[in-house]
């Protein structure tokens, strides 16, 4: 299976990186761990005239903790997510998303912002990344912007990226006291498949036993974005944490979303199953509150 | 237009022309003739071409040689030494654990990956380690008893 042909661009700096970017706009793809891109080069999706290749950028390799604000570098590798104890301690469902994906042979290779930004709405880092509410710097000459990953996708494979901007950061704020998120994927295998249904949840209280604050729900597979199940975290505040509490938001989740039939599964299975994972993943959520 | 590369093959150093488009595990197999490599499905689900780069296990259908550059590589060539077999090789030989033999580089070289971060692994890392490596004749069972028993 052969590549179409391409220029190959290594950029020493992310200014550099820009620059040919906004040349080359959409003539030119970013490549950081490629295991996507590859993947539908080889299939002919995509034939980028010019490949930028970002993944020895150093800069863009960076985890940094500090100032209550955990800002990973785009082509920080889902491996090293996985691995990183900052991460498990402080953004557990973020592990559990990166520890979920693909293969240890892909997750060498894949990138968080490659992730994020091959936009697949059965993708396994989103969910949780959206339920602690990321934030996603984009770069350009021009300057940067920074935007909530909340309004970051548009549809399969579209994001708020323009042509000539970069994803260089992922940043997001340490989540308080008395927080705790879960994140669950369903799929037929372990490994190397993609999900039939996956979800995150995040809730906040007030104390030990208190009531919840605030909440964030996100489901996967279920329509053309990740979606937030709007009426199921409306419902969870003000409310003391539960078993039967859970299990109620897991029924009006089930509203919120909008399944497909396809070869993976019926709707009506994976509605039934966004339910059942939303219970647990707030479940999963509640233990870590009270841990 | 051809790039120039360096790459550490099995400790030995290549200057090599790649194309931009030539992945590294054609590079291995048609450019150096290091056909211990295998293709199997060319999209990352399979693990045949399973190689080592600086010490992680990856799927060499999907870098680009040229991504490689500066790379330390090693192959299923690189891993037998000159007193004969690895140790993990001379497990899969005497636990049944090669058949039709097309998986086992990957596997060996998955496990080898595994071994060398914990020498102690246990069924589940095992098992966890060659989940990207899938065996088309369906031995697992003897390639994680080989595995455990390299690990002893």
């Amino acid at each position: 299976m052969l590549l179409p042909k391409f220029d190959f661009y290594e950029p020493t700096t992310i200014e550099e990186a820009c620059q040919i970017m906004a040349e080359f706009r959409t003539k030119a793809k970013l490549i950081a761990g490629g295991t996507d891109l590859m993947v539908n080069m080889k299939h002919r999706l995509i034939s980028p005239e010019h490949l930028i290749s970002i993944s020895r950028l150093d800069e863009l390799k960076k985890l940094d903790s500090s100032n209550g604000v955990v800002k990973i570098g785009a082509c920080f590798t889902v491996a090293d997510l996985a691995d990183s104890e900052v991460i498990g301690k402080k953004l557990s469902a973020l592990r559990a998303g990166a520890r979920a994906l693909g293969s240890p042979l892909i997750r060498n290779l894949a990138t968080i912002g490659g992730n994020l930004g091959s936009a697949r709405p059965a993708a396994d880092l989103p969910p949780s990344l959206m339920a602690y509410n990321a934030k996603v710097v984009l770069k350009k000459s021009s300057g940067e912007r920074t935007v909530s990953l909340n309004n970051f996708f548009r549809g399969p494979g579209l994001t708020e990226i323009q042509p000539d901007e970069i994803l260089t950061e992922i940043q997001v704020e340490t989540p308080p006291p008395y927080t705790g998120a879960g994140y669950i994927n369903l799929g037929v295998r372990m490994a190397q498949d993609c999900n039939l249904v996956n979800a995150a949840s995040l809730i906040a209280s007030d104390g030990p036993g208190g009531v919840i604050k605030s909440a964030r729900i996100v489901m996967g597979c279920v329509g053309p974005t990740h979606l937030r199940a709007s009426s199921a975290e409306k419902l969870l505040i003000g409310e003391k944490p539960s078993e039967e509490l859970f299990a109620k938001a897991g029924e009006a989740a089930m509203k919120d979303c909008s399944p497909i039939d396809d070869f993976r599964g019926s709707a009506e299975y994976k509605k039934a199953m966004v339910g059942v994972l939303t219970k647990r993943t707030l479940g999963i959520a509640y233990d870590e509150i009270l841990n | 237009m051809k790039r120039l590369i360096n790459l550490t093959i099995n400790d030995k150093v290549y200057e090599i022309a790649a194309e931009p488009n030539r992945t590294l595990v054609d590079l291995l197999r048609y450019d150096l003739g290091l056909t211990g490599t295998k293709k199997g499905c060319e999209l990352g689900d399979c693990g045949s071409c399973t190689v080592i780069m600086d010490g992680k296990p990856v799927n060499s259908c999907l870098l680009l040689a040229v991504q490689a550059n500066g790379r330390e590589i090693t192959t299923i060539e690189g891993v037998e030494t000159d007193d004969g077999l690895h140790p993990i090789q001379q497990a899969f030989v005497e636990k049944g654990a090669i058949q039709c033999g097309f998986c086992s580089s990957g596997m060996i070289l998955s496990g080898k990956a595994l071994l060398d971060r914990n020498p102690n692994p246990d069924e589940a890392d095992i098992r966890k380690a060659i989940s990207g490596n899938l065996c088309r004749c369906t031995g697992y069972q003897k390639i994680v008893e080989a595995l455990l028993v390299s690990g002893q």
